[in-house]
C-alpha cells in the first residue's frame, strides 16, 4: 500500500510538473475527462494516435523543405495539420511553435522554417518522452492495485 | 451506411413516444480530431459516421443518407468545409452543419460561417459546446 501511495504522489507531483511547465494545457484535462468504464484508456490512445500521425507529418516536413525549391503551401498545409493534432491532445508549446512557423511559412523564409522545424521536432522529442514516461507511471499505479489520481 | 431520420419519436406498444437515437457526420482529414469528435458525440448518445473530406460528405447526402448533425472541419483535401457546406445548403441540406476549425483568421472564419454553418467553435469540439448543440437540436425538434 506504502508504494502504492508513493507511486501515486509521484503522478501526481509529475502531472502538475507538466501543466506548470506549459507542456500540456487544458485539453489535456479535458481527454481524461472523456475517459470512463468503455474508454478507461482514452487519452492514452488519443496521444498514441497523435504520436504516429505527428511522426508522418515532421517526414513530410522534412522532406518539404529539402526540395531546391520549397511550396511553402504544402509546407503550411502540413503544420497547419501539426498544429491542429497537437492542440487537440494539449500539446501546448509544440502547437505554440507551429503557430509561428506558419508565420515564416507566410514570409517563405526556408532557413527561418528549417530552424523552426528543428525546434518542433525537439519540443515533439520532449512532449513524446514526458507523456510516455507519464502513461507508464499510471500502469505502474494499476499494476501495483492503485487507482489513478484525479488531478484538480 | 448510417441514416438518421431526426430527433423525432414513435410510439412504441405501451403508448410511451420512443425518442430515435440522433446520428452525426464526422468530417474531418485529421485522424486524432475525428477520435475525439466520435467519442463525445457517441457518449452524448449519437450513432456517428466517419468521413475524411467534403466530398465524402456531400456524395453520402447524394445517396441519401441524411444527420442530425453535421461537424465539418474548414481546411480538408479534395473539398474543403467552405464548399462542401455550400454545396449541401445548395442541395437543400437543412441539417445543423457545425463548423469546427483550427483557424485563427476572423475573415476565414467569416468565410466559413456565410457558407452555411448554424454555428462555429474551434477545434477540438468540448463536451460542453457538443451538449449545447443537443439542446439546439432538441429545441428544434420541440
Amino acid at each position: 500500500m506504502a508504494y502504492v501511495g508513493q507511486l501515486q504522489r509521484k503522478f501526481v507531483e509529475y502531472t502538475k510538473s507538466l501543466y506548470r511547465e506549459g507542456i500540456v494545457d487544458k485539453q489535456f484535462t479535458q481527454l481524461h475527462n472523456l475517459q470512463d468504464e468503455s474508454n478507461p484508456d482514452f487519452a492514452e490512445e488519443v496521444v498514441t494516435l497523435f504520436f504516429t500521425d505527428s511522426q508522418r507529418l515532421l517526414n513530410e516536413l522534412t522532406n518539404a523543405l529539402e526540395q531546391q525549391d520549397v511550396d511553402f503551401n504544402t509546407v503550411d498545409a502540413y503544420v497547419h495539420q501539426f498544429k491542429g493534432s497537437s492542440s487537440s491532445v494539449g500539446a501546448q508549446r509544440v502547437k505554440d511553435l507551429c503557430i509561428s512557423f506558419r508565420t515564416l511559412c507566410e514570409q517563405q523564409n526556408k532557413e527561418l522554417c528549417l530552424r523552426c522545424l528543428q525546434q518542433v521536432k525537439l519540443e515533439y522529442a520532449s512532449f513524446k518522452s514526458k507523456l510516455e514516461s507519464l502513461f507508464q507511471l499510471e500502469k505502474q499505479i494499476v499494476e501495483a492495485g492503485g487507482t489513478i489520481p484525479t488531478i484538480d | 451506411m448510417v441514416v438518421g431520420t431526426g430527433a423525432s419519436g414513435s410510439m412504441a406498444a405501451d403508448g410511451v413516444e420512443e425518442r430515435k437515437q440522433m446520428s452525426a457526420l464526422i468530417v474531418d482529414d485529421n485522424s486524432v480530431i475525428q477520435k475525439i469528435h466520435k467519442v463525445i458525440m457517441t457518449k452524448l448518445g449519437f450513432e456517428t459516421q466517419v468521413v475524411d473530406n467534403g466530398k465524402m460528405a456531400v456524395d453520402l447526402h447524394t445517396s441519401g443518407c441524411s444527420f442530425d448533425v453535421i461537424l465539418m472541419d474548414m481546411e480538408m483535401p479534395v473539398m474543403n468545409g467552405i464548399e462542401a457546406t455550400k454545396e449541401l445548403r445548395a442541395m437543400g441540406v437543412e441539417t445543423m452543419i457545425v463548423g469546427v476549425t483550427a483557424c485563427s483568421l476572423e475573415s476565414e472564419k467569416q468565410a466559413f460561417k456565410e457558407a452555411g454553418l448554424n454555428e462555429c467553435f474551434v477545434k477540438p469540439l468540448n463536451m460542453e459546446e457538443a451538449k449545447s448543440l443537443v439542446k439546439k437540436l432538441n429545441k428544434e425538434d420541440n
